[in-house]
């Protein structure tokens, strides 16, 4: 069954500074949703709020029935520490915790052949192992997305999926995104690139440290939305008053 | 000639015997632990620990002598309050971990030294400061194999947490809660360690026989598994041919070990065949794919 999520008021952020005020709002089973944004947006805060690495400040976010093991993250690769000594297969294999746990080994026939399979929707067949110190950007995008397929989630949330790679591996990894779509699992992609969020999600989100629109893709990338989202104030004051907005504008995609 | 010099001194003192199993013992459960405290960029918090735990087999050796089990308990409480301390201060103010940690070892490592020269005598504190692992009981020895043991067990539950954690901690806090236990338990097993290695190579040179052998191991393997047996084969003949240099020289053994260590060290730095400098010098040729 696919995965809803709903924002009750939701305020994310650090140290009692907002990054995404009063976000309102559901996503429904099944949606195909773009959360796009200038940087400092509070697309990852939004994230990690969801995936509950971060608690949030006031408000909530319901995800029903969903376990931990039910969300698959993919994080920004700067998160990853790419000097670590471990091979290509070991690293898509954490993609099997879900069934593997704490002792499950990786070496199995079943568990290889899901590994193989998954590095080869990528097209990273024979890089098994490989250190993933070795790998290209793009390549190690593609890595991550394996490692995704291996979860088996019913939510998936790709945190700038496509940054910095070439048109190929990008139409690539879209495609996997579009096959999650159909298989009913519930995507969140944060992007940049506003054409390709304009021809593969139907829902968009647009952040500017809260909510400026959000709803189909065409009715939310507006000039006059985008123009909004791009006059977003960064500040980040010490001296500012507590929080007293208390109504936000409700939306549902 | 060779016997004499190599093997004579294992087969005709039983202290040597001794020796020779608390330092394999030691390998063993402190080199992995070295490989981790390498690649998650800790090797100066192990140092940093090694001077923590100071005070408290201090108070131990004063409470009861040399008594093995004071000092390991001692040392233990120490070890965890300073962690627990330099922890909480950093989460709580806007101190770094780091900073906050060489401030807490640092007040340990006073007030330990200070203990032990108001009570004992400077042959009590050289041997706190340096360890005698010449002088190994059974007790002693049954001690430290079995934290190495214990080393083991544990490191083989948490290993995979551990390498996740290492390697991409947001996916490990997505898909499972073992991040902090398995990260606990892992500062509990280096703390556990330097107090073994402290009863036999002090509190100065306790973490050397953990992460000297690390250090080694990067310039030989990229695979962890590969760099941990490396990193413990190292570790055990560091320690037999410090204890023959030892024997031999009358240099004191601690120190003899972690220079035994050192030079492997060096040597691997010239010609390891992972980025080792001669290697780098001379690559050979490039290969088509």
């Amino acid at each position: 069954m696919a995965a809803s999520l709903q924002f009750r008021d939701v305020t994310l952020g650090y140290d009692r500074h907002p990054a995404v005020h009063h976000l309102n709002g559901d996503v429904t089973p099944g949606a195909l949703l773009a959360i796009v944004g200038p940087n400092g947006a509070g697309k990852s805060t939004l994230f990690r709020g969801i995936v509950g690495i971060l608690k949030p400040l006031a408000g909530s976010i319901l995800t029903g029935d969903l376990d931990v093991r039910d969300i698959a993250y993919l994080p920004q690769t700067a998160d990853i520490d790419r000097s670590f000594p471990i091979s290509v297969f070991d690293f898509v294999g954490t993609g099997l915790w879900r069934s593997t746990g704490f002792f499950g080994g990786m070496g199995d026939r079943k568990s290889r052949d899901r590994i193989a399979q998954a590095l080869a929707s990528v097209g990273l067949s024979g890089f098994e192992n490989r250190g993933i110190g070795t790998l290209s950007g793009g390549q190690m995008q593609r890595l991550l997305f394996a490692r995704v397929l291996l979860q088996d989630a019913r939510l998936i949330v790709l945190d700038e999926p496509l940054n910095a790679i070439d048109a190929k591996t990008s139409d690539d990894l879209l495609a996997l995104v579009r096959r999650w779509h159909t298989e009913g699992r519930t995507v969140l992609a944060a992007l940049h690139d506003m054409d390709l969020v304009r021809a593969n999600f139907p829902d968009t989100l647009l952040l500017a440290r809260g909510p400026v629109a959000w709803g189909k893709t065409a009715d939310v990338l507006t000039a006059e939305n985008l123009l909004q989202a791009r006059r977003m104030c960064e500040a980040f004051d010490e001296g500012a008053a507590a929080c007293a907005v208390h109504d936000a504008p409700s939306r549902a995609a | 000639m060779i016997y004499d010099a190599l093997i004579a001194p294992f087969t005709e003192f039983e202290f040597m015997r001794r020796a020779l199993a608390a330092v394999i013992a030691l390998a063993l459960g402190g080199a992995p632990i070295g490989v981790f405290l390498m690649l998650r960029r800790m090797s100066l918090v192990g140092d940093a620990m090694a001077h923590a735990i100071l005070p408290g087999a201090a108070i131990g050796f004063l409470l009861s002598g040399l008594n093995l089990f004071a000092m390991t308990a001692g040392g233990l409480i120490a070890g965890f309050t300073v962690a627990i301390l330099s922890g909480v201060v950093a989460r709580a103010t806007e101190l770094k971990e780091d900073a906050s940690l060489a401030t807490f070892y640092l007040a340990s490592l006073a007030l330990g030294v200070t203990i032990v020269s108001i009570k004992g005598t400077n042959i009590d504190l050289l041997h706190v400061l340096f360890g005698n692992i010449l002088a190994m009981d059974n007790p002693t020895l049954l001690m430290i194999a079995c934290n190495a043991t214990i080393t083991l067990i544990v490191l083989a539950v948490i290993y995979r947490p551990l390498v996740i954690e290492s390697v991409d901690p947001l996916f490990l806090r997505t898909v499972s809660r073992a991040g902090a236990p398995a990260h606990l338990a892992f500062l509990a097993l280096v703390v556990v360690n330097l107090v073994n290695g402290f009863q036999a190579l002090g509190t100065l040179l306790a973490v050397g026989l953990m992460i000297l052998p690390a250090g080694i191991a990067r310039f030989w393997s990229r695979d962890i598994t590969g760099m941990i047996c490396i990193a413990v084969v190292s570790a055990i003949v560091s320690g037999y041919a410090g204890l023959v240099l030892s024997f031999q020289t009358k240099v004191p053994s601690g120190p003899a070990i972690i220079l035994v260590a050192a030079l492997l060290y060096m040597a691997s730095v010239l010609f390891g065949s992972v980025s080792g400098v001669i290697r780098q010098m001379f690559p050979g040729r490039h290969l088509e794919a």
